[in-house]
């Protein structure tokens, strides 16, 4: 039994337009993680891979102490995936879909299952043809959570949907965590959802995991610096800046290893340090990957 | 004991600080009293819908702070008694106190001229309140 929910390390697939290049992951149980990156970044390869929907060409994939893609039927009882192409069946209803899942997996939980059903705001006699893209989503994810799986993979859980059904989903997942045994990974764009209900943050970017470490230890990391510069000093460069915008007195400088120290450092230059902010895991995402992408291309 | 608590997207703090913040809060209104059971980490969670990590770290902090004591397995309780409601109020006051100094350096204001301003704040305060009796 290992205390790991997921695991990859060194992980490399090749197509002909995109590398996904040496990925190590870790996921502790009892974790939420959220991944971030650009579209067509690799997160959806990524994912594709734990799940043994695609097979790598090199590195190791654990998934539940499973072994993927070999032994993905055993580690497949315990895991809950769903993504934006997994397709049901038009012509049958919702109440249909319930019943099959459940006839396969004997953790279905029927009680909570309707409750998902009344919160979600769905009903079992509808036919799945009918339904709209938020319906559909939330009737996918209501498949997965009722089943209660110790993992719960998610590509995309809260894209298309409107504020209400976001808010909802989110809910379902942070409730998952009153388990302590029970984890999730899911894949975003909204960097918002992710600083909310995320313990860990992976960012991937042109098939490379950036940074993957503890939200609140990634968010304390980074700040911006707003400083008044008189006339006649240059600015030096500082370890843990990763940017300096000026324009006249001016200046922003953004830090990604920030110690209060650095705040000091600038103010010994002659310049002075109007304040220092917090940033949102929003403009982390963009700084981040501008910066990744000028040292690639350096 | 539902709390209730709001995080705010529009608050510039972290979200660990602004719960922290509300926890205070309640002990220093008296509505969380010394000896008190908290809800745990992952029930707090739960309830504002946030990671773990996040409500850990708040919980950390007030810890190191005496707010609240953790007993491993047991969960947490309020550390701090009525007098130290008082302490807190008079932390309030000094981070209050610590950035109207730094905006006013930000302007070149010179410290008699802030301690002039303070003055006349607190004379239409008491101005106010006469007006109310």
């Amino acid at each position: 039994m290992t205390d790991l929910a997921l695991e990859m390390s060194g992980v490399s697939k090749k197509y002909r337009y995109f590398t996904l290049d040496k990925v190590d992951l870790k996921l502790p149980r009892g974790q939420i993680m959220g991944l971030i990156g650009a579209n067509g970044a690799g997160k959806s390869t990524t994912i594709r891979i734990l799940m043994g929907l695609v097979h790598q060409d090199a590195g190791e994939v654990r998934v539940l102490g499973h072994s993927m893609p070999a032994e993905q039927v055993a580690a497949k009882w315990d895991i809950g995936f769903a993504s934006e192409d997994m397709r049901l069946y038009d012509a049958m209803t919702l109440g249909w879909h319930m019943n099959f899942i459940r006839s396969i997996y004997s953790s279905w939980d029927a009680s909570y299952a309707q409750l998902l059903l009344k919160r979600f705001g769905l009903r079992a006699d509808h036919k799945i043809k009918g339904l709209s893209h938020g319906q559909r989503v939330k009737s996918a994810l209501l498949l997965v959570l009722a089943r209660k799986p110790k993992l719960l993979v998610l590509d995309e859980p809260t894209t298309g949907l409107d504020p209400i059904a976001r808010h909802e989903i989110l809910r379902e997942l942070t409730e998952v965590m009153a388990n302590e045994d029970r984890s999730v990974l899911f894949s975003s764009h909204n960097t918002q959802d992710v600083e909310q209900i995320s313990d860990h943050i992976t960012f991937i970017d042109r098939g490379r995991v950036i940074d993957s470490m503890d939200k609140e230890a990634y968010l304390d990391r980074w700040r911006r610096l707003r400083l008044e510069v008189p006339l006649g000093i240059d600015l030096p460069a500082l370890p843990g800046v990763i940017g300096v915008h000026q324009r006249g007195r001016l200046a922003v400088a953004t830090a990604n290893a920030f110690v209060p120290d650095l705040a000091n450092a600038y103010e010994s230059t002659g310049a002075r340090v109007q304040c220092v902010e917090n940033m949102t895991l929003e403009e982390i995402f963009v700084a981040n990957v501008a910066h990744s992408r000028e040292e690639v291309e350096v | 004991m539902p709390p209730t608590f709001t995080l705010s997207q529009t608050d510039k703090r972290p979200m660990y600080l602004q719960i922290m913040e509300q926890i205070k809060q309640r002990v220093a209104a008296g509505d969380w009293v010394k000896g008190q059971a908290i809800p745990s980490i992952r029930q707090l969670a739960v309830d504002l819908q946030v990671s773990v990590i996040t409500v850990k770290r708040a919980y950390y902090e007030l810890e190191r702070a005496g707010i609240i004591v953790t007993h491993h397995g047991k969960g947490s309780c309020i550390a701090a008694s009525p007098r130290s409601q008082a302490r807190l109020r008079e932390q309030e006051l000094q981070e209050h106190l610590e950035q109207a100094a730094r905006i006013a350096a930000q302007l070149d204001m010179p410290a008699e001229e802030l301690e002039d301003r303070l003055h006349a704040a607190g004379d239409r305060l008491a101005k106010n309140e006469e007006e109310l009796i």
